[in-house]
């Protein structure tokens, strides 16, 4: 098991994750495990029993997975939402806004680097799902008539 | 001739190996032959040289020129810009890419 | 012009301190060069063919002389004394060292200016009109609706690993004078019949080795709902673009093997989903951006007439000077095309004198022309010849917009490594030709496109006439392609037949223009000509 970094304060799930597939096939398992091609929105009728959901990057450079995890967070679910695979320390940031809150990289993180990672930036542009108050409200608050 | 080329990883100079180290200059490759990947890869790996490969190339009266006029541009340097090739007191050294 | 406030200048800020900590983490082996590689690319640095290329973000083209001076210095500083003006509207430096990068990116941060997703797998920089603010046929200035799309585009964490490349083109007026439809996505801000603003959607657009025109999938999108709409586009196409083959990947395919209809489809049922999630810039940040676009303080009662005692004069007036909406005014064009020249590129010290000249006659601001020319956006004619005859002094002062000579080359194998054959050396004898035989000065409206190999950075297909550089069993070779517009009546070029040589294609781009000269009717152009008379005459030119 890779080294797991952790923004949650509840138990983590100690039995692995199915496949999207066998989830809704027998939908009581409460974790499931998410490829690139999957549909997230799949598991939106079932997120009221999911506690965690580990969203697959067999590459760094597929990006299906910010999706993915925004799309799930769109759609309310609270649990825990865990990139895993080809995990590198410079998407830490954009995964987090995207409503990630825990990590299991292939291979592990500079402590160091990562930390830096997801202190960097002093602001954000726009909104994601991570609650931060993008540029455009700090300049004018949250009115959006 | 197997030549191995690349760029240096701080500068992005394009460069040469010369049996031991990395050139500049063209003339100074040497045919790596059947090692020539296995040097690219230990290069690269020891962050001495960046994107190398491997091209073939042949030693001719003027030196070493590689096959491909895409590696003669990468050894001269711009044939629009004579001035900023590595040889800017040569006029006609543009032919020799062509 | 837009000015950046605090948050503004922080985020660039934090951009600069990231790349350097990236760059040292590089250095020390802490990063591959595969996992370096995208990393260095959202911040326009490219391992190009002779060194580090660095591409600097011009967003929508616009900038004052402080920044103009700023890339004069960059180019002297830490290259080689010239920069390249690109077809997006960047600049772009071609011996850069890694080492130098961070500091570049700093001496641009101080200037308000920042190279950020000018490559990679993101949204790249917003292009514009080049006349926009000063062009009388705009319904409204588009830039400030750029602006707004470069603070959501910029470090959108969503859309940070998409198929490929991602660019957005906003204009706002019935003439096209950013390619807009050739885009990923091309934006026009039009009027509802209730007289509201709001934007047309054109997505699927682009060139490259599958030129597409991109079909509207909206029509009207509202003004307040125009960043939902756009992320809407966004996420389909990064959930369902293809990433199997980077040659497919481009949202064009997308649209194109679902059917723009069902793109669409999927579009809304996003949009309608994305609406409740609360992502829209209220409005009062759109009003805070147009108050920077706001007009500069134009004299009234000014002269309108010109002497044009002088023809040399008179022909740069007539050929490089564009209607303003202000009495008084024009958009003046310099030329980055002399005879013979590299098409777009500038030394620092030209760069300077530009910037002087845009300070002194065209309230300090300038703008980068997709055709690789700059433009002073606001001069008086009053002003004309002072300014052309410093321009002249300084040979930027070629009468060549939209001539056979002012011709959009990319880089070509002389710099670029994805390229099969050199595009520069074709433009400059191309040039030469039409001046030496005196044909240059009677063709008339012609746009001539260069690319040295199929991904179209020279926008070939959009050429009237449109030439493609191949890789013919290790030598250079040439196609010639006709009937190309990237302006509002867009189309895309035919190939004429077999390829040329690099002698051999001069000639027939010749020939093409000789068979233009002897069948023209009144006041048609060459692509008019074309359209009417169809291929085959061109064909028996020049295979015949």
């Amino acid at each position: 098991m890779a080294e797991l970094l952790r923004f949650r304060d509840d138990e983590p799930v100690d039995h692995p994750a199915v496949t999207v597939d066998a989830f809704l096939d027998q939908s009581n398992a409460a974790a499931v495990r998410i490829e690139p091609g999957d549909d997230a929105r799949a598991l939106i009728p079932h997120l009221d029993h999911v506690r965690l959901v580990e969203v697959n990057f067999p590459a760094f450079t597929d990006g299906r997975g910010y999706s993915a995890a925004r799309v799930l967070r769109e759609a309310g679910y609270a649990g825990e939402l865990r990139a895993v695979g080809d995990v590198l320390v410079d998407q830490l940031s954009a995964m987090r806004r995207c409503g990630f809150d825990s990590f299991a990289p292939d291979r592990p993180f500079d402590p160091a680097d990562a930390d830096a990672a997801f202190r960097h930036w002093p602001h954000v542009y726009q909104p994601a799902a991570d609650g931060r108050v993008p540029i455009w409200n700090l300049r004018h608050g949250t009115d959006n008539g | 001739m197997k030549i191995v080329t690349g760029n240096d990883l701080k500068t992005g100079a394009v460069v040469w190996w010369t049996g031991v180290d990395w050139s500049i200059h063209v003339e100074d490759a040497v045919d790596a032959g059947e090692q020539a990947e296995d040097i690219a890869t230990r290069e690269e790996a020891a962050r001495r040289v960046n994107a190398p490969y491997v091209i073939e190339g042949e030693k001719t009266a003027e030196g070493v020129r590689p096959a491909h006029i895409k590696d003669r541009i990468r050894a001269l340097g711009p044939t629009v810009r004579p001035d900023l090739t590595l040889k800017p007191a040569d006029p006609t050294a543009g032919n020799w890419v062509i | 012009m837009y000015k950046y406030d605090q948050y503004d200048q922080a985020m660039v800020d934090a951009r600069v301190a990231e790349f350097r900590d990236q760059v040292r983490r590089r250095l020390e082996g802490k990063l591959s060069e595969d996992q370096f590689k995208p990393l260095r690319l959202m911040n326009g640095l490219y391992l190009q063919l002779h060194a580090y290329m660095l591409r600097v973000a011009v967003p929508y083209g616009t900038l004052n002389s402080r920044q103009m001076r700023a890339l004069a210095d960059i180019a002297e500083k830490y290259d080689r004394g010239y920069g390249h003006f690109t077809t997006r509207q960047n600049i772009q430096y071609n011996w850069i060292k890694l080492e130098d990068a961070g500091d570049i990116l700093a001496d641009l941060a101080a200037v308000e200016m920042h190279a950020i997703q000018t490559s990679g797998n993101c949204i790249r920089n917003i292009s514009s009109d080049h006349f926009a603010g000063a062009t009388a046929d705009e319904l409204v200035d588009p830039r400030p609706y750029a602006e707004l799309l470069r603070q959501w585009s910029s470090f959108h964490p969503e859309f940070l690993a998409l198929p490929r490349k991602f660019k957005i083109a906003v204009i706002a007026s019935e003439a096209d004078r950013a390619a807009m439809k050739l885009h990923d996505i091309g934006i026009r801000i039009v009027k509802n019949d209730a007289g509201e603003l709001g934007a047309a959607f054109y997505v699927g657009g682009g060139m490259g080795r599958t030129p597409m025109i991109a079909p509207c999938i909206r029509e009207f999108v509202p003004l307040d709902q125009l960043v939902t709409y756009a992320e809407a586009c966004l996420r389909v196409y990064n959930r369902h673009g293809r990433r199997d083959n980077k040659f497919k990947a481009r949202i064009k395919i997308l649209v194109h093997e679902l059917g723009a209809d069902e793109y669409t489809r999927q579009v809304e049922e996003e949009f309608a989903h994305l609406l409740d999630q609360g992502i829209e810039p209220p409005r009062a940040e759109l009003e805070r951006i147009k108050t920077f676009f706001a007009d500069p303080a134009f004299e009234t009662d000014l002269p309108e007439d010109i002497d044009r005692s002088d023809p040399e004069f008179a022909l740069w007036v007539d050929r490089n000077c564009v209607a303003h909406k202000a009495p008084g005014y024009v958009s003046a064009v310099i030329s980055l095309k002399p005879v013979g020249g590299i098409p777009g590129d500038a030394s620092a010290e030209q760069m300077r004198l530009i910037a002087d000249l845009a300070k002194r006659y065209s309230f300090d601001e300038l703008r980068v022309m997709h055709t690789q020319n700059i433009v002073l956006p606001h001069v008086r004619k009053a002003d004309l010849h002072a300014l052309w005859s410093a321009l002249d002094e300084a040979g930027l002062a070629a009468p060549n917009l939209d001539q056979v000579d002012d011709i959009i080359a990319c880089p070509g194998l002389d710099y670029c490594s994805l390229a099969n054959a050199r595009s520069i050396p074709v433009a400059q004898q191309i040039s030469e030709r039409f001046a030496a035989n005196g044909k240059g000065k009677i063709l008339g409206e012609l746009k001539l496109k260069i690319s040295g190999c199929i991904n179209a950075c020279g926008h070939h297909h959009a050429g009237h006439i449109g030439i493609l550089g191949v890789d013919r069993k290790g030598v250079e070779n040439y196609q010639l392609l006709l009937g190309g517009s990237e302006a509002d009546d867009t189309s895309l070029g035919k190939i004429t037949g077999p390829g040329f040589d690099e002698a051999g294609i001069v000639d027939a781009v010749e020939k093409a223009t000789d068979v233009y000269l002897a069948r023209r009717q009144d006041g048609e152009r060459f692509l008019d000509t074309y359209r009417r008379i169809g291929m085959e005459p061109f064909k028996e030119a020049l295979y015949g």
